[in-house]
C-alpha cells in the first residue's frame, strides 16, 4: 500500500495519518482538508475560545514541527466532492483526482439549523470567533438546544454577562443522554446562574428579531445561537456506492469497504463491547478511532482488532466539571453510587441492560470514576457491582 | 525521550493514564502529572498512544 489518502484533517484524520508513520507506511499520505487552518481541537471553541481566555493559536493540535516530521501531502482549504470506488480516486472541489490504495474518511459533522437568517452555529474556529465578537454585557442571547455545546456556551455568555436565554424542546435537558435527575441537576445550574430556562418549546425559524416558536411567539434576542445537533458529513460519498446511514456505515474494523475506513463524527460502526451500532461525536473518540482505522488499514487481515473503545467525554458549566464513560444513550436505569447530586459532587452509574453500560461523575476526584471505567470494560454485571453495594476495584 | 506536559491545557480525562499508567497520573482535580519525565524505549509507544489520545493535545515528547 503506496498512497493513502485522508480525507478530513481534524483530530480524527490527524491521529490516523500519525498512526500511519508511526506503523511503518512509509508511502505518501494525502492529508485533505476543507478548512484553511491546519488541524486545529474544537472542544476549546465552546469554552476558552468563546470566553476569550485562549487565543485561536492555542488550538493547533500539532507545533509545527511534528506536522512537518509527518511529510504529508497536506491539501487545505478545499473540500472532497466525489469518491470512485473503482477507479480509487478522491475527487477535490478544485477538480484534482487523488488516487489512493488505502483511503480513510474522517469528514466529521455539521450543525444542524433552523430556517431564517443570521443565526450563529458552532463548529469551526469562525464560528466561534464570530459569537465571541458579539459577547457583551447586556447582550440579549438566544441560545436554541440545551444540549452539552449550548450548555457550554450558555455558561460562557452568561458569564460574560449576556442575558441568556436557553431554549429546549426535551422537558428535561439532556435526559435522554444523562437521564431526568441529572439533567434536571444541570438545568438547575443555569437557573441559580440567571439562564432564562424554557423547557418543552419547540422553535420553528430564526426571524430578524429573534426566533419563532411552535405556537407563534417571538422570542427576541440581538443574537441567536443555535446548538441542535449535527449531521454527518457524507453527501460528497452520494453515488459511490459506500453505505451512508446517520454516517459511513462500517464493520466493527472502521471498514466501509475494502482498503476504505472511517473515523471520527462521521463513523457508524458496529462496536462489540457494546453490542450496538454507534456514531460517537466525541473528542477522544475521534483521536482513539483514527488510530484504529488506521492500524487495520495497514494491518494484514487477521492482525486486525475490532475497534472497541468505551466512550469519553467531559463538559465544562460554571463550576462545574461533568465527566463520563461508557455509553449512556438509551441506559434502562440510573444509581447514584457516591456523593449527592444536589451538592453537584456525585458518581452516577447506568444500567444498560444487564450490565454496567457507563458512569458520569460531577466534582469528584479521578479515582472516583476510574473504576467505573474498568466496570463498563469488563462489562460487569449490575446486579454484582451496583445492586449489592460490593464496591469496584480499580484495576 | 524527555517528555512534556503542558498542564494549563489538561481537561482532566484522564485518556494518558489509561495509555500509559506508569508515566501518568492525575491529581485531586483531575489534572495530569508526570511520575517521570524521562521514558525510554520500552515505554515509549505507550506515550506515543497517550499523545494520540490526549483530547488537549497536552502532551509531546521533546526533539532531541
Amino acid at each position: 500500500m503506496r498512497r493513502i489518502v485522508v480525507v478530513g484533517a481534524s483530530a480524527a484524520g490527524l491521529a490516523a495519518a500519525e498512526t500511519l508513520r508511526r506503523e511503518g507506511h512509509d508511502g505518501t499520505i494525502t492529508l485533505i482538508g476543507d478548512e484553511p487552518e491546519p488541524p486545529y481541537d474544537r472542544p476549546p471553541l465552546s469554552k476558552q475560545i468563546l470566553a476569550a481566555e485562549w487565543q485561536p493559536d492555542r488550538l493547533a493540535l500539532r507545533v509545527p514541527a511534528d506536522l512537518a516530521a509527518l511529510d504529508l501531502d497536506l491539501r487545505l482549504g478545499v473540500a472532497a466532492t466525489g469518491l470512485d470506488l473503482v477507479a480509487r480516486t478522491v475527487r477535490l472541489a478544485d477538480g484534482c483526482e487523488v488516487p489512493y490504495d488505502g483511503l480513510v474518511i474522517a469528514t466529521g459533522v455539521r450543525p444542524r439549523r433552523l430556517p431564517g437568517e443570521g443565526a450563529h452555529v458552532l463548529r469551526t474556529l469562525d464560528d466561534a470567533l464570530m459569537l465571541r465578537e458579539q459577547l457583551k454585557p447586556g447582550l440579549r442571547l438566544v441560545v436554541v438546544g440545551a444540549g452539552f455545546l449550548g450548555a457550554e456556551a450558555a455558561a460562557v455568555a452568561r458569564r460574560l454577562g449576556a442575558q441568556v436565554t436557553l431554549l429546549e424542546p426535551a422537558a428535561v435537558p439532556l435526559a435522554h443522554a444523562v437521564g431526568v435527575e441529572v439533567g434536571q441537576m444541570l438545568a438547575r445550574a443555569h437557573v441559580d446562574q440567571g439562564v432564562e430556562l424554557r423547557c418543552g418549546v419547540t422553535v420553528t425559524e430564526v426571524t430578524e428579531d429573534g426566533v419563532r416558536l411552535a405556537d407563534g411567539e417571538v422570542v427576541e434576542a440581538d443574537e441567536v445561537l443555535v446548538a441542535i445537533g449535527s449531521l454527518p458529513n457524507t453527501e460528497w460519498l452520494g453515488g459511490s456506492g459506500l453505505a451512508v446511514g446517520d454516517g459511513v456505515v462500517c464493520d466493527a474494523y472502521c471498514e466501509a469497504a475494502e482498503n476504505v475506513y472511517a473515523a471520527g463524527d462521521v463513523a457508524r460502526w458496529y462496536n462489540p463491547l457494546f453490542g450496538a451500532s454507534m456514531r460517537i461525536e466525541h473528542r477522544t473518540n475521534a483521536a482513539e478511532q483514527g488510530m484504529a482505522a488506521a492500524r487495520n488499514l495497514l494491518a494484514a487481515p487477521e492482525a486486525r482488532k475490532p475497534f472497541a473503545p468505551v466512550p469519553y467525554f467531559w463538559s465544562d458549566q460554571y463550576d462545574m466539571k461533568v465527566q463520563a464513560y461508557g455509553f449512556l444513550r438509551g441506559h434502562d436505569e440510573v444509581a447514584v453510587v457516591e456523593g449527592d447530586v444536589a451538592e453537584r459532587r456525585f458518581v452516577a452509574v447506568y444500567r444498560t441492560g444487564g450490565r454496567v453500560g457507563g458512569a458520569l461523575a460531577v466534582g469528584m476526584p479521578p479515582k472516583a470514576i476510574r473504576g467505573w471505567r474498568q466496570a463498563v470494560v469488563t462489562g460487569a454485571a449490575w446486579h454484582e457491582t451496583v445492586r449489592t453495594d460490593i464496591p469496584v476495584v480499580e484495576a | 525521550m524527555k517528555v512534556e506536559l503542558e498542564a494549563d491545557k489538561c481537561v482532566a480525562s484522564g485518556q494518558c493514564v489509561v495509555a500509559a499508567m506508569d508515566v501518568f497520573d492525575q491529581d485531586d482535580d483531575g489534572i495530569a502529572v508526570l511520575l517521570t519525565e524521562e521514558v525510554g524505549d520500552d515505554r515509549l509507544d505507550d506515550v506515543k498512544e497517550a499523545i494520540a489520545v490526549c483530547p488537549a493535545a497536552a502532551i509531546r515528547l521533546a526533539r532531541p
